[in-house]
């Protein structure tokens, strides 16, 4: 039986070793091709007719002044005659063209009559959404009355946080060419081994049929798994259009319309505790909406799970806007947010400082003693013991505070084969079904192999993004470098017994007593045996070494590669102009474990990045929508607002490397540190104000409005 | 794509504008500047120069003339996107805010998407393309990497554009310099702070030859 | 995108002769390339002035100085006179904080561009007051005036309403008018007029700013430091004799469908100096007559601090 489990942690020479990105050069000369980049010979141009109704039915649809246009090769209609329509930007009909000028012309120059249909988009306020709330039940631990009738303290506050997008980047898309026996796909995908079957199963066709292609692409965040209404009408066109490769991606507008939302989540909640900080009971009233599907309750009370007495509602609100889709850490962020805020507000009415109160509860989370060493140790890189005074002590016109946010997360390696071959001239490929959504995959996959190997990084080729090599799962949940660096490792393992059993005979050494280091095969305790690898790989005579290496969840934690259970602190420091109620970030520190961190450099820009979003989440970010339209009004980049490179303050990531954690195997870490950001800040700012600012995006107006608020209290 | 079919325009004024070329109505479209030249005398005095429909023009890129033909509502991004196969500019905002398009034209940071390409006709463009030589990165491409200021890397050649511009015009940059100069892009992975370093780096490696 | 033909003139007379029915001016681009996009502009024909050589350059005119229609808003913001003598400007320039827009930008665009406002870009009109008073206004105006509740996006509208300066247009007679910035701006009565008192077949040619106040700044009030729109501005222009005001002007920005003069504050600091005292005082007269809308009475506050900060930077006094 092999031995797969990693190398002693001062032994390895290339994981856990500061390793620029290897496709860092291809991207940053601008030589990348990203899935819209594609300019394939002959390439047709798609463009979508959206509704601008949200709620409406489709009556009629008139193609004939868009057929009559020179230069379109194809239109398609989505939702006919008949179709109920339940969000504006609901796909009507789809165009091809020999220019996108073309397809664009002909998109407008198609009538459709509605039927319009009376909607609902905005769910802020509770008692405004009749009908379209629904009950999603009460849960109920221990005695929340009798622990709120006991209390020596209560607080009750409101708090929310509202819809956003994903805004990736690099819009939904993907260039499609129908073949004679296949189709090639080149979606932006963060689901290269899945993504051609969805597509299939659209088009009613083998799965075989459908090649993917995606070496590069430009953001997904959770957004971007399946193949997409707009996937399949492109593949459509183009069968239309002659198998003449068509490219459809998003404009803009449509792309913030409908292509993935996080959920809102809103809540009252009450906390009852004692006067030396103990909380002891809990009630929530929520309510959520991530579209016409509602939206669940999130995971209240967020790591402090076991306070003893708990009562939550929640209630589901349906609303004509763009659907939800897999949002970094799905509802952790919220109820990252909406937690912490209330035990912040819980330690300011009794009086104590917050990081005490955090510290005295996790001993009602999974994990006491990582959460007390992080706290500890951020507060230390914040200097929070200096900084920190109560909320109502702040003078003068800029007023800082500080604030905390708590994180968790799985994070277990997800389902992933990985074939890897030793070619006779001792060359190395990997080849493997996943996709690199910047998350250095590509970098972490070449490290794992090639420190298994003992060769250097420029010894072995990764080669991704193509679902004809082995299947590895999607880029969701933080499992992605878990998965791939497992299945890679095992992989590099079973190749290198074969190799070693080649090589044996020849150094007078029984296979199991090799080793592979420093580019040479070489007898373990006794290096004079031993030869180059170049030498090692002309035994393996003519047919390459290709061995398998799998990752399956249901046995990867006995085997200890990967395991989950990540765990985060994020403190922050504002400054608050109480005049304008500006908020402007001074510093936020994360500390983050993960636990065998495969490359440190980019798992830092994982975190560094997560804290990012979560500024921009904090500060500014959020859906607009009115009630009288049905639109989404700043669907755009000018109002849909992102923090740009002065709004984000100093940065401080701590990964939590130590070698206990590293005996946990790899775990999971893009999600968990995009969850504790907005707690940390929106605490921060309710400290520096002395006062809560109920709902996030802490913009000049809910600010002024929360301090004048205090005044008049 | 009909990239691979251009030819070399470098016969062709230098700046078509200036030498009052273009003529009128959609007949004479994908001939203009080759006849221009001949008409100018005999039209000059009485057709305005107003261009309709699709035309030819060249455009001065990285060096080189880029024949392409288009109408004059195509952006300067997607001349270069959809026709020129120059796809290190992004299309992201499409409305001159995020900056993925950046380009340098007449040595001036612009938004590709927010200039039309027969706007700039006569003025050198600098694209990403343009940068280095082949397989060879400039400097700020290689401090970006050293400083992993790139995640999924599609804001990467705007902003490394951007930082161009604004190091021609500030070599010795302070860091606050580098965020007000840099405020024109946004990044949606959260790279800045490998791009605040980035930038620093590659200022000194510039001074250092 | 409709198409449109596109028309390179090299003289002010024939822009003027290219400017017929359905035609547009074409500067910078920055604003109208958006708006065609958005299709709430479809002109037939785009006129570029950029390659007008009279309507460049920045230079002395007499006790003036002229700011040629093309200047971009980076050399406006770079220009030795300019930085000199008007720092408000200077301000106003740089607080369109993305280096991209200042290059492309120019003056006279700045002056001219469309109002942001949601409702109009996203074909709904400028003038739909049921929509905007119902509806999401906490970017809309606080001085609004009968349906016009758009605010005008002008950067350097305020600071070159408080400096006094004038508009110069070529009319399509091939005349040449003055228009004072205070008049240019104009608040429309009804859909389908322009909020600036320009023509379709007019062109600014110049503006022609006079010689200085004493002291002027401009604050704007903006939520990110990154490229954001502003949610209140004031310029102000101090004359002064010792450390006594002896006349102020004072102009809001981004707060009603024109830069808004705030007169009853000026008058109330003619023989004042300006101490944080005074200055607040006077950003509270500036706002006496604002009427908010539903969701953005936070924008009377944001003004109010503004035109405090704007004197207090005029003054050299630490504003914050």
């Amino acid at each position: 039986m092999a031995e797969y489990k990693w190398p002693p942690m001062d032994k390895r020479r290339l994981m856990g070793k500061r390793i620029a990105r290897l496709d860092g050069p291809m991207k940053s000369s601008g030589r990348a091709k990203y899935p819209s980049d594609m300019n394939r010979s002959d390439l047709l141009f798609g463009a979508l007719l959206t509704s601008p109704h949200a709620h409406a039915k489709v009556k009629s649809i008139d193609l004939a002044a868009a057929k009559a246009i020179e230069g379109v090769t194809a239109i398609r209609v989505i939702s006919g005659p008949g179709t109920e329509i339940q969000w504006a930007g609901t796909e009507v009909c789809a165009v091809s063209a020999v220019t996108e000028e073309i397809a664009r012309d002909a998109v407008k120059a198609i009538k459709v009559d509605y039927e319009v249909l009376p909607h609902l988009v905005k769910e802020e306020n509770l008692a405004k959404v009749g009908a379209r709330a629904k009950a999603a039940g009460e849960q109920v631990t221990g005695d929340p009355d009798k622990a709120f009738t006991d209390a020596e303290a209560k607080t009750s506050g409101d708090y929310g946080i509202p819809v956003i997008t994903h805004c990736c980047l690099e819009p939904h898309g993907s260039v499609v060419a129908w073949g004679a026996d296949k189709i090639d796909f080149w979606p932006s995908t963060q689901a290269v081994s899945t993504v051609g079957g969805d597509l299939a199963k659209m088009l009613e066709l083998p799965a075989t049929q459908v090649h993917v292609d995606c070496q590069y692409m430009g953001g997904g965040f959770g957004a971007k798994f399946p193949a997409d209404r707009w996937g399949a009408e492109a593949a459509r066109l183009s069968k239309e259009s002659g198998g003449r490769p068509v490219k459809m991606f998003l404009d803009r507008a449509t792309e913030l319309t409908i292509a993935g939302v996080r959920p809102s989540h809103f809540a009252k909640i009450k906390v009852a505790g004692k006067k030396d900080g103990t909380i002891t009971g809990w009630q929530s009233e929520s309510w959520a909406t991530g579209g016409i599907g509602g939206g669940g309750m999130a995971p209240l009370p967020y790591v402090f799970t076991n306070i003893p007495n708990r009562r939550m509602n929640h209630t589901q609100v349906s609303l004509n806007t763009g659907p939800a889709r897999a949002w970094r850490a799905p509802n952790h962020p919220q109820a990252s947010f909406l937690t912490c805020s209330a035990i912040t507000d819980f330690a300011d009415t009794i009086g104590m400082d917050p990081l005490e109160v955090f510290l005295k509860n996790v001993a009602v989370s999974a994990r006491p003693e990582t959460y007390t060493k992080q706290l500890t140790k951020a507060a230390e890189l914040i200097d929070w013991k200096k900084k920190y005074t109560h909320g109502l002590k702040k003078t003068g016109t800029l007023r800082r505070g500080l604030g905390i946010g708590i994180a968790t997360w799985g994070g277990a390696g997800h389902a992933s084969k990985c074939k890897l071959t030793i070619h006779p001239d001792g060359t190395v490929e990997v080849e493997i079904g996943s996709q690199d959504i910047g998350t250095a995959t590509r970098t972490c996959i070449t490290q794992v192999a090639a420190e298994t190997l003992g060769l250097p990084m420029s010894a072995v080729k990764v080669k991704l993004g193509d679902n004809s090599y082995p299947p590895s799962g999607p880029s969701g949940g933080s499992t992605t470098i878990g998965g791939v660096s497992s299945s890679t490792r095992k992989a590099a393992v079973n190749a290198l017994e074969k190799l070693f059993e080649k090589v044996a005979p020849s150094l007078g050494v029984a296979p199991d007593q090799l080793e592979a280091d420093d580019s040479r095969v070489l007898a373990k305790g006794n290096p004079s045996k031993a030869m180059s690898w170049k030498q090692a790989c002309q035994k393996i005579g003519p047919t390459p070494i290709s061995e398998m290496g799998e990752n399956e969840p249901r046995t990867a934690a006995r085997e200890g590669l990967n395991t989950q259970g990540a765990s985060g602190i994020q403190m922050a420091e504002v400054e608050v102009d109480i005049e304008t109620g500006v908020v402007r970030i001074v510093e936020v520190v994360a500390v983050q474990d993960c636990g065998l961190v495969v490359n440190p450099k980019t798992a830092e820009s994982q975190v560094a990045g997560a804290m990012i979003m979560s500024v921009c989440s904090a500060l500014m970010e959020e859906r607009i929508t009115d009630q009288t339209t049905g639109r989404v009004l700043n669907a755009d980049m000018e109002f849909y607002k992102l923090a740009g490179l002065p709004d984000v303050g100093k940065l401080t990531v701590h990964m939590d490397i130590t070698p206990e954690h590293d005996a946990r195997g790899i775990i999971g870490l893009g999600e968990p540190c995009a969850i504790g950001g907005i707690a940390a800040i929106a605490n921060a700012a309710a400290n520096a104000l002395g006062v809560r600012v109920p709902m996030v995006p802490l913009t000049p107006e809910r600010v002024l409005a929360a301090l004048a608020n205090r005044r008049n209290a | 794509m009909s990239s691979s079919k251009e030819k070399s325009k470098d016969q062709q004024p230098k700046s078509a504008f200036s030498r009052r070329s273009w003529l009128q109505g959609a007949g004479v479209s994908g001939s203009v500047l080759t006849t221009g030249l001949l008409a100018e005398d005999a039209q000059a005095q009485t057709v305005a120069n107003v261009m309709s429909g699709e035309v030819e023009i060249t455009l001065d890129i990285n060096g080189k003339k880029r024949s392409v033909k288009v109408e004059p509502r195509v952006t300067l991004l997607d001349a270069l996107r959809n026709r020129l196969d120059m796809t290190g500019a992004k299309r992201v905002c499409d409305r001159g805010t995020c900056g993925a398009c950046t380009v340098i034209v007449g040595g001036k940071v612009m938004y590709g998407c927010s200039v039309l390409a027969v706007d700039v006709v006569g003025k050198p463009i600098q694209t990403i393309e343009g940068l280095a030589p082949e397989g060879q990165l400039h400097p700020i491409s290689k401090a970006f990497v050293n400083h992993d200021a790139q995640q999924c890397g599609y804001c990467t050649p705007g902003f490394i554009m951007a930082t161009k511009g604004f190091l021609d015009r500030n070599p010795n940059p302070t860091a606050e310099q580098i965020d007000k100069g840099l405020s024109g892009n946004l990044c949606r992975c959260g790279t800045y702070m490998g791009m605040k370093a980035a930038v620093l780096e590659a200022a000194k490696e510039i001074k250092n030859g | 995108m409709d198409n449109f033909e596109y028309a390179n003139p090299t003289t002010v007379k024939e822009a003027l002769s290219l400017l017929t029915d359905g035609a547009e001016v074409l500067a910078g681009g920055t604003d109208l390339l958006s708006l065609l996009k958005d299709e709430v502009h479809k002109p037939k024909r785009l006129v570029n002035i950029k390659n007008i050589k009279t309507l460049g350059g920045i230079s002395k005119s007499g006790n003036n100085i002229r700011i040629g229609a093309t200047v971009t808003l980076d050399e406006l913001a770079s220009n030795q006179l300019i930085r000199a003598a008007y720092p408000s400007l200077v301000q106003a320039a740089l607080g369109i904080t993305s280096p991209q827009i200042r290059n492309m930008g120019t003056v006279a665009g700045d002056l001219c561009q469309r109002p942001r406002c949601w409702y109009f870009r996203s074909g709904n009109g400028l003038m739909n007051k049921s929509l905007v008073e119902n509806g999401e206004n906490k970017y809309h105006a606080i001085f609004g005036s009968g349906a016009a509740h758009f605010v005008s996006a002008s950067s350097l509208g305020p600071a070159l309403m408080a400096l006094g300066a004038t508009v110069k247009i070529a009319a399509a007679d091939g005349k040449s008018k003055d228009v004072p910035v205070a008049q240019f701006f104009r608040t429309p009565n009804a859909e389908g007029e322009r909020e600036i008192a320009l023509a379709a077949n007019e062109i600014v040619t110049d503006i022609l700013v006079p010689a200085p106040a004493t002291k002027n700044a401009t604050y704007e009030v903006r939520q990110k430091q990154a490229l954001d729109w502003p949610l209140a501005t004031a310029s102000v222009a101090l004359r002064m004799s010792g450390a006594k005001v002896t006349s102020a002007s004072i102009t809001l920005g981004h707060v009603g469908p024109t830069p808004v003069r705030a007169t009853d504050a000026e008058k109330m600091l003619v023989g004042q100096t300006i101490t944080v005292d005074s200055a607040e005082k006077a950003g509270a007269a500036a706002v006496a007559g604002a009427k908010p809308l539903s969701q953005n009475a936070y924008k009377v506050q944001l003004a109010k601090v503004a035109v405090k900060r704007a004197l207090l930077t005029a003054a050299g006094v630490k504003a914050v």
